[in-house]
């Protein structure tokens, strides 16, 4: 069963994954009437560490916290002690101190949640830590997933974009194979990482043969840091060779979807017909992502106590 | 005159083991012989080596002492104090101290500091280039004459070839040989770990084997046509082994080393993302570590050194990324070696002692590296049947950064003794 | 495990017939008066004396159900996500006087949920509790105003309140599932 912490979807069972999704949905009914006033973390504390700018992310971490009756506390990194050099493991202890239960921690550097977890007794939830992984934002895709297609199984999920800095990518990697979907990759050669196939992902060597017969289109977010670091030449000739238009889609599965983590740049990952398309879930994924967070986090909290919040 | 009667152990010979009698008198071995009689030995002191393995002193040209500047991560006292524990009666600390120790004073500094601690004998590796800059040569003939035994810009690559090109030329006139640390900073590109599968999995940044090959190659050609002796610093690729039997074969005077980590991890140890699996060059795959052990085994590479490298906890407590880069490793090295190594299959116990001790003083022209009469008394003496468990709580180093903890491994050193005298004993 | 019929169809309507008068008497007249059912039963039985009142009055007294589910007490000791609607009675119960109504009356805890519930809606000038049936064993102090009958039951006893709006007949009996 889930543990103390939620570090990433590589160390997470189908099953507890399927766990999450199943609450998320009790918690989504419940959003979409607009009842926003669950008592199950009253008298918590959650914390988000963020050690990255994010809009979204935190937001969404910050009202499922708040929806479930938690005390919320922001810290970001141009605020905090960070600036003053202050490690992580001393960041962990102060907020241990201050008896937070659950900590979001966001950061640059991949395993940063794996070393405050190791130090901390709150839970940690990964938030994102620099390229290794998303867990919370796969989840949310899962669920977006599943409320479309009803299952995994034989689920063909094109991802395309930067598969080499996407913590995205993996996270959902991780957890779609394990739920038994198919997943192609597709991207510039300068932004695919070395071992993806032997994790389980299927590698397309054009936009076409990713797309084919897709059930999910997912685009990733390229940064313009990248193209400054020389990954690719510029960003219309990334839309131009690896961007999707509605034309592309024709070669995916005529039920399809299209999702993306945000935030897009329109005409570069997707052009704007396809992102404002019927079959376009990206504002659903916005809605799923505080339902899924509330099930997170309502799932740590019991784990926590055995239920009992009035410790 | 001290005495020293080694009794009952079996030597380690270039050809073989010979079970035999040691005696020692000053700092010189002078009798080598299957029995030496109680008479003949008056007044020396006795070890009683029956069921131990007796080897020439280890040698580790390769090892950071911190000493001046950083003496929170290890100090000259502390590192002499590990390299006796490990078996080591010489080691060659690199430059990379503040200040560098790219000058006479420096170099003077570390040989005072090592003789007035009295433990093992400290040898000054100096820089190649001044404050480590990869741009001006630094002063090669004064650092040899107070005591460098090579240079090197150790942790920063010489990145212009040019410089590299000079330093082989000029460095030779005074005997001296390059130790490079072959690395190309852009193809690294702030790289932490081994660019490969676990990299990816565990969203760490990788640096690939060409980084550490491409410069590789560039020492081989820059050797070969000026038909002068270089020395590649820990090499750890699969690529890079070839690369070196190939130049070897061709005749190029080119020598080389490897660390116990390449040759016994793989970086599947890196997900746990403990820092102390954190080393440059990163520990690669199974592959290369199988390509390690056969460059051993057919002396592509030429020794093993440690490449030793202290860090305080503060500095491997943090995130991946911002930790230092090395492993505490000279406390661990003969068991690991030995364990890998000779248990494994690989090397023999002669061949063993060759990597460990006679190649490395043949490289650096130092004294010792073999059990010989007339010979310095330089020995260690190790219980190859005792097994334990590596604990970094019990290393005297100052650095307890070591990914070994908690690993089984055969062959512990008894006895270390320097110039005849016993400067460690368990 | 026999069920013991208490009341039928018959005798359910005298009752809520009774009950509806009773209202009426005790808040003087059909003013300011207003229904509001615990969902799902309660909800059935405010809409059964809105009729009435109806029928006998010619008034139409605003009814409404509320769902507690959000409201219940054992949400966080249970751990379990509330499969609850958002309440929307459709008129304002700001200065009414409420008749709060369920269909058995136990422990007194879905009482008390209501009246949260209630207050996040708004604020009544007084609010009376109406039940069915009550069956003792209050852990709450909650006390009703109208009781369709009394059923003093064992803590094994199980009530059964059938309707005809859900179940197809209206019949009230008690099970003991120690039996």
């Amino acid at each position: 069963m889930l543990g103390k912490d939620l570090l990433g979807l590589y160390d997470t069972s189908a099953e507890d994954i399927v766990t999450i999704l199943d609450t998320a949905v009790g918690m989504k009914k419940l959003l979409t009437q607009n009842l926003k006033k669950l008592p199950h973390l009253q008298g918590r504390t959650v914390t988000t560490l963020f050690y990255e700018n994010s809009t979204r992310t935190r937001c969404s971490f910050e009202l499922a916290a708040k929806y479930l009756g938690a005390g919320t506390v922001n810290i970001s990194a141009s605020s905090s002690s960070v600036q003053k050099g202050e490690t992580l493991i001393d960041t962990g202890y102060t907020l241990d101190a201050m008896k937070n239960d659950i900590i979001v921690i966001r950061h640059p550097m991949g395993g940063a949640p794996h070393l405050l977890a190791k130090h901390v007794k709150a839970s940690v939830v990964n938030g994102g830590d620099g390229m290794n992984e998303h867990p919370t934002q796969a989840l949310l895709d899962f669920y977006t997933m599943r409320e479309k297609f009803g299952s995994f199984k034989g689920l063909k999920v094109a991802i395309l974009g930067d598969i080499k800095h996407s913590r995205v990518a993996k996270s959902n990697l991780f957890g779609l194979t394990k739920l038994g979907a198919e997943v192609t990759m597709f991207s510039p050669a300068t932004l695919m990482p070395q071992g993806i196939e032997r994790m389980g992902a299927k590698v397309a060597r054009s936009r076409e043969e990713a797309l084919r017969g897709a059930n999910v289109v997912m685009g990733l977010r390229i940064q313009l840091e990248r193209m400054h670091g020389g990954l690719f030449p510029s960003l219309s000739e990334y839309a131009k060779f690896y961007g999707v238009s509605e034309e592309h889609l024709k070669y995916a599965d005529k039920d399809c979807i299209v999702m993306h983590p945000g935030p897009v740049n329109r005409g570069v990952e997707f052009t704007s017909d396809v992102i404002d398309a019927e079959n376009s879930e990206i504002t659903e994924q916005v809605l799923n992502g505080v339902a899924v967070r509330m099930a997170l986090l309502f799932l740590l909290c019991k784990n926590r106590q055995g239920g009992n919040a009035n410790e | 005159m001290n005495k020293l009667l080694i009794k009952g152990g079996t030597a380690v010979f270039a050809d073989g083991c010979r079970e035999c009698d040691i005696l020692i008198e000053g700092k010189k071995i002078i009798k080598i012989a299957g029995n030496i009689g109680r008479d003949e030995a008056k007044g020396a002191a006795v070890i009683d080596a029956c069921g131990m393995h007796v080897f020439p002193g280890l040698i580790d040209m390769h090892v950071h002492l911190r000493e001046p500047g950083f003496e929170y991560k290890e100090d000259i006292a502390s590192g002499s104090a590990a390299a006796v524990r490990g078996g080591f009666t010489q080691v060659c600390c690199m430059p990379n101290t503040q200040p560098v120790c790219d000058n006479a004073a420096v170099v003077g500094y570390i040989v005072a500091r090592g003789k007035e601690v009295g433990l093992c004998k400290i040898r000054p590796i100096g820089a190649i280039t001044k404050g480590e800059q990869g741009e001006q040569l630094a002063e090669i003939g004064k650092m040899k004459e107070a005591g460098a035994v090579a240079i090197s810009d150790d942790g920063r690559p010489v990145s212009n070839a040019r410089i590299m090109r000079l330093a082989m030329e000029y460095a030779s006139d005074f005997g001296l040989i390059c130790l490079s640390h072959c690395e190309d900073k852009d193809l690294a590109d702030g790289g932490v770990v081994n660019e490969g599968y676990n990299s990816t999995l565990a969203g760490l940044k990788g640096i690939p084997r060409a980084a550490e090959e491409i410069m590789l190659a560039r020492e081989i050609i820059l050797a070969e046509t000026l038909g002068k002796r270089a020395h590649i610093c820990h090499v750890s690729t699969k690529g890079g082994v070839q690369l070196l039997r190939e130049a070897k074969a061709r005749g190029v005077q080119i020598t080389a080393e490897t660390c116990p980590h390449y040759f016994t991890l793989t970086d599947d140890i890196i997900t746990s993302f403990d820092a102390n699996t954190k080393v440059n060059p990163p520990v690669r795959e199974a592959e290369d570590v199988e390509a390690i052990k056969a460059g051993l085994r057919d002396g592509t590479l030429d020794c093993i050194v440690t490449d030793h490298a202290p860090h305080h906890a503060d500095e491997k407590n943090v995130e991946y990324n911002s930790a230092a880069f090395g492993i505490s490793g000279i406390e661990t090295s003969f068991s690991l070696s030995y364990t890998a190594l000779v248990k494994g299959g690989v090397l023999s116990l002669e061949q063993l002692a060759e990597r460990m001790s006679a190649a490395p003083a043949r490289i650096l022209n130092l004294e010792g590296g073999a059990l010989k009469e007339g010979g310095v008394a330089d020995i260690m003496i190790a219980d190859l049947n005792e097994k334990y468990v590596i604990d970094s709580k019990k290393f005297v180093s100052k650095g307890k950064n070591t990914p070994f903890n908690g690993r089984e491994v055969y062959g512990k050193v008894k006895y270390t003794i320097v110039d005849g005298a016993v400067k460690f004993a368990e | 495990m026999s069920e013991h019929i208490l009341m039928d169809g018959a005798a359910i309507a005298r009752t809520l017939a009774r009950l509806s008068h009773e209202i009426v008497e005790k808040n003087k007249g059909c003013e300011n008066l207003c229904l509001v059912g615990i969902k799902r039963r309660g909800e059935i039985v405010a809409a059964r004396l809105q009729a009435l009142l109806r029928k006998f009055y010619d008034v139409e007294v605003p009814c409404a159900g509320i769902d507690i589910g959000l409201y219940r007490d054992d949400l966080v000791s249970g751990y379990f996500v509330p499969d609850a609607k958002v309440n929307r009675l459709g008129f304002s119960i700001d200065g009414k006087n409420v008749v709060l109504c369920d269909d058995v009356l136990h422990t007194g805890r879905s009482v008390r949920a209501a009246i949260e519930a209630l207050f996040d809606l708004g604020r009544p000038a007084n609010v009376r509790l109406l039940v069915l049936c009550d069956r003792g064993g209050r852990e709450m102090p909650v006390s009703p105003d109208f009781v369709g009958k009394n059923i003093p039951a064992a803590r094994s006893e199980f009530i059964d309140v059938r309707l005809q709006e859900i179940e197809g007949e209206d019949a009230l009996g008690i099970t003991d599932r120690q039996s």
